[in-house]
């Protein structure tokens, strides 16, 4: 994984344990946590812009419609999970999140294996 | 609130909807990228693909608005496929590979678990609740 992967892949792990103490306590996430997967969204979009810099150079071998529709999609799993998870608020809906922060690590093993 | 019938988006449904919404999106995706680099090298594979992808969309959407009939002949047709398919495909076929394939070893054989608890989940929210209708004046 590169060095973003990593450090997004913490950042969702804190984020997840976060998530987990939310739901036990049964707490609505606040504005720290919506800013804390706000930053993860950005730090997505930067991995995007990284992904695609990294296919002017050689990438032979390389599914590369995958490989975009990875970077593409997983910008849309946070989006999502929060315009979703507002409309019930419950432990249910911070289990929403929480699934969504768990999938982020999944995709960069996936665009990990789409590179190798 | 007793009295009200609890959607099968709400509670539990909230986050199985979601999961459903993901897979969704990933056996769309995976189908129409595998369509658009070599339809010809394997129809029936990458079709199959698409057809998983249109279940779980349409599975999305009943559960997501309570429509639980759809919701529980798509969850029964995604059981079926994954069964089937997972009994029947070659786990070496990585390329040709739907969601179904090898049980869906490929997803964290999610796609494997998540019929039981889709069926699960409709009746432990329908359960009870045809009886209590018949005392309620309306639905």
């Amino acid at each position: 994984m590169t060095g973003l992967q990593i450090v997004l892949t913490a950042l969702a792990a804190v984020i997840a344990i976060w998530l987990i103490v939310l739901i036990a306590l049964g707490r609505d996430p606040g504005d720290w946590l919506y800013g804390a997967l706000g930053l993860l969204e950005v730090g997505l979009l930067v991995q995007l812009v990284i992904g695609l810099v990294r296919l002017g150079g050689d990438h032979a071998g390389v599914n590369l419609p995958a490989y975009v529709g990875y970077l593409v999609g997983s910008l849309l799993i946070l989006p999502a999970a929060f315009a979703w998870s507002v409309g019930e608020r419950s432990r249910a809906g911070t289990g929403v999140l929480l699934v969504a922060v768990v999938v982020i690590p999944v995709l960069f093993l996936r665009l990990h294996q789409l590179w190798a | 609130m007793s009295g009200q019938r609890s959607p099968t988006r709400s509670g539990f449904g909230r986050v199985l909807v979601f999961v459903y919404g993901i897979f969704a999106l990933s056996a769309t995706a995976r189908a129409i990228v595998q369509l658009s680099r070599q339809a010809s090298d394997a129809p029936v594979a990458y079709s199959l693909s698409l057809f998983s992808g249109i279940v779980y969309i349409v599975a999305t959407w009943a559960l997501a608005t309570d429509r639980r009939r759809i919701a529980l002949v798509t969850i029964c047709v995604e059981l079926i496929g994954v069964l089937v398919v997972g009994t029947l495909s070659h786990p070496d076929d990585l390329d040709k590979a739907s969601v179904w394939s090898d049980y869906g070893n490929g997803y964290g054989f999610v796609p494997l678990v998540l019929p039981f608890v889709g069926l699960w989940w409709l009746w432990w929210i329908g359960r009870g609740q045809s009886g209590d209708r018949a005392h309620q004046p309306a639905d």
